[in-house]
């Protein structure tokens, strides 16, 4: 009785490689029509086959791109349309480009490579992100960066050209988080890091102590700050060619948010 | 005490049918509307949610869409579903006591469509004919008062529309193919078409459990779980609505109607009523603004929608996006031209148009669709 959309009507490989295109070694992949797991199969099957370079053309609202691909090579994966939740989940090293806007969950439980997104993102973009980096051209959604980790060297890094709406590094445990709020006088996001107990949120132009949870403290920027800062808005300028310069993006204030206490709740919790 | 019957045969029917109220959802909704007025067909909508199959489970599928009846506009269209041949013959006596039946038919289904164990489907225009003490009620106030008495008095019957020049077809399914079933592509043209598919985890899937619900010609699809059903439920009793789908969203389809309709109350209120500002954001407002929803929050209180949601709200003339405050479901806006879209996602729009913009309103700001003009 219960039925699987994910599952039905999925094609074999073999029904489906004729929307494959090999050129040296570059794939091309007409991902009209192809489900979630249609598209993700191929892929797989261009990874493994030893392309260095997979386009995608007519992405539409497929899930989990850039998934299952534990492989030893890397590959860079570029997406012309829109692609569904989840993108660049488990991302395990490789590099993604998309070309235009994203949905919500970008580069969920990430570990290592980076995602662009030349256009905006939605909600829980970089959530419990573990390694590598992120960057959104526009705005992003809810709960952006919730619990974020950090673990030695493996340092995850998000950077979002635009603002974010609330709880903006909700329990997050590490990590880097870069909001520029080009394009606006001031953030209008409230909750911002309830809950925070680990890594750093950067935050460029006006926040008011109200926006904040309970958890977060401003500190001063240091020196090692802002190299750290102007390092990523360099890399942000690269990718996207805004008509912003680097003077104009590093002359404005900067707002830095650390965690109060390493374990916020062990008091709640504790019996 | 319930206006009309003995207040068991609601509890029965409500409470004690085995059936529980809660449901666990992620769903897909998708609305579409032209704001010039233009009718147009269900093949936008219906791609738009096949985009977003995955969102649902096949369990519950439907629409709503304005505009279908120009020929019997001035007749409310009580669409109605029987799951027993004699259930008819009760609604048919009731009707034809209460109302002047204008026209009345089975509702055209296809056969062939992919879809299991369908109830009877039928569709009555009528007027109201008050009688007695009933003549002091207006003609909607009246109507919600019959929908109200077969829904909770007649078994195996079910009132799912109630509105004029609307309706509403739904059932159990991928939205797809409710759209084959009722032919919705081929028989009708409407100028708003909203749109849900289900995923409930907690209640079986039943005809009459599908999304969206109405009274009047207030519909809501809903993606999300309230947990302040019962609460509201209790409220909206006190006016004369009583839940009998076994599904938490009908309650907002009531308070839109109680909110909107009779009280008269603009949806940039009603949205902070379901979703008002938390106390401390109250605490920071200048002091009109402080009182104004102090005011709100305590006077419905009762009307607060706790939960996650997202929620597209329709009647003539307008549509309606909103999320609860903290926004935990999806929604996403578009338009291009005078079409505006509400959606789960932006695939899902961007899957039937090349919006000129899309974007994301905080959680508890709706997004409001209006006619330019009245079309006559």
């Amino acid at each position: 009785m219960l039925r699987d959309p994910f599952m039905e009507g999925v094609r074999k490989l073999e029904e489906i490689a004729k929307k494959v295109r090999f050129e040296d070694n570059t794939a091309k992949i007409d991902a009209k029509g192809l489900t979630h797991k249609e598209l993700n199969d191929l892929i797989r099957m261009c990874a493994e086959k030893g392309a260095e370079k997979i386009i995608l053309k007519n992405v539409c609202g497929q899930r989990y791109i850039g998934t299952r691909l534990f492989l030893p090579k890397k590959v860079e994966i570029e997406i012309f349309g829109i692609p569904g939740n989840d993108l660049g989940m488990f991302l395990d090293g490789h590099r993604i480009v998309v070309h235009g806007n994203a949905q919500d969950g970008v580069g969920n439980t990430m570990n290592e490579g980076e995602i662009v997104v030349e256009g905006r993102a939605g909600d829980v973009v970089a959530m419990s992100m573990r390694g590598g980096r992120i960057f959104i051209r526009d705005d992003v959604g809810y709960r952006t960066a919730i619990h974020m980790k950090e673990y030695k060297d493996k340092v995850p890094v998000l950077v979002v050209g635009g603002t974010s709406q609330d709880f903006l590094g909700e329990y997050m445990a590490g990590g880097v988080v870069l909001l520029l709020g080009l394009n606006r006088n001031r953030h209008l996001a409230n909750y911002i890091g309830t809950g925070m107990h680990g890594g750093v949120i950067y935050i460029r132009g006006k926040v008011e102590k109200y926006q904040l949870g309970k958890e977060v403290g401003i500190v001063d920027m240091e020196e090692k700050d802002y190299k750290r800062v102007e390092s990523l808005v360099k890399d942000y300028l690269t990718y996207f060619k805004p008509k912003f310069d680097l003077d104009e993006i590093m002359g404005e204030r900067f707002t830095k948010l650390v965690p109060v206490s390493k374990r916020p709740y062990g008091r709640i919790y504790a019996y | 005490m319930p206006p009309f019957c003995a207040g068991d045969c609601m509890i029965n029917r409500v409470i004690t049918d085995g059936r529980v109220n809660k449901e666990i959802q992620a769903c897909a909704v998708f609305g579409v509307m032209d704001r010039s007025g233009r009718r147009f067909g269900g093949k936008m909508i219906v791609e738009a949610m096949k985009n977003m199959k995955v969102r649902g489970n096949g369990l519950g599928g439907g629409f709503a869409v304005y505009g279908i009846y120009p020929d019997y506009k001035d007749c409310y269209a009580i669409h109605l579903m029987f799951e027993k041949e004699e259930a008819k013959q009760r609604v048919d006596q009731f009707l034809d006591m209460n109302f002047d039946i204008i026209h009345d038919e089975e509702i055209p289904t296809n056969e062939e469509a992919n879809v299991s164990d369908p109830p009877m489907f039928w569709r009555y225009f009528v007027k109201p004919q008050k009688k007695g003490k009933d003549k002091k009620l207006s003609d909607d106030d009246y109507v919600v008062d019959k929908v109200m008495k077969i829904n909770t008095c007649i078994d195996n019957a079910y009132v799912f529309s109630s509105g004029k020049d609307m309706g509403v077809f739904k059932g159990v399914g991928f939205p797809e193919e409710i759209a084959e079933f009722f032919m919705l592509e081929e028989l009708y043209k409407g100028y708003i078409w909203t749109a849900h598919s289900r995923f409930p985890t907690n209640t079986p899937g039943w005809w009459g459990g599908a999304h969206p619900f109405c009274i009047l010609d207030w519909t809501v699809v809903h993606n999300g779980e309230i947990s302040s059903y019962g609460t509201n439920r209790r409220f909206l009793e006190m006016y004369g609505y009583y839940c009998t789908l076994y599904t938490d969203t009908e309650v907002i389809a009531y308070a839109v109607d109680l909110l909107m309709r009779k009280q008269k109350l603009p949806i940039e209120v009603v949205a902070k009523i379901f979703a008002p500002p938390m106390w401390d954001q109250i605490d920071r407002m200048e002091e009109k603004k402080r009182k104004f929803y102090t005011t709100l929050r305590m006077v419905y209180a009762p009307l607060l929608i706790n939960g996650p949601f997202t929620v597209i709200i329709a009647h003539h003339g307008e549509m309606i996006g909103l999320t609860d405050r903290i926004r935990l479901r999806p929604i996403t806006a578009g338009e291009k031209g005078d079409m505006l879209f509400v959606s789960s996602e932006e695939a899902a729009i961007r899957a039937v148009c090349n919006p000129d913009r899309v974007w994301t309103p905080k959680g508890g700001e709706p997004i409001v669709g209006r006619l330019k003009e009245v079309i006559s």
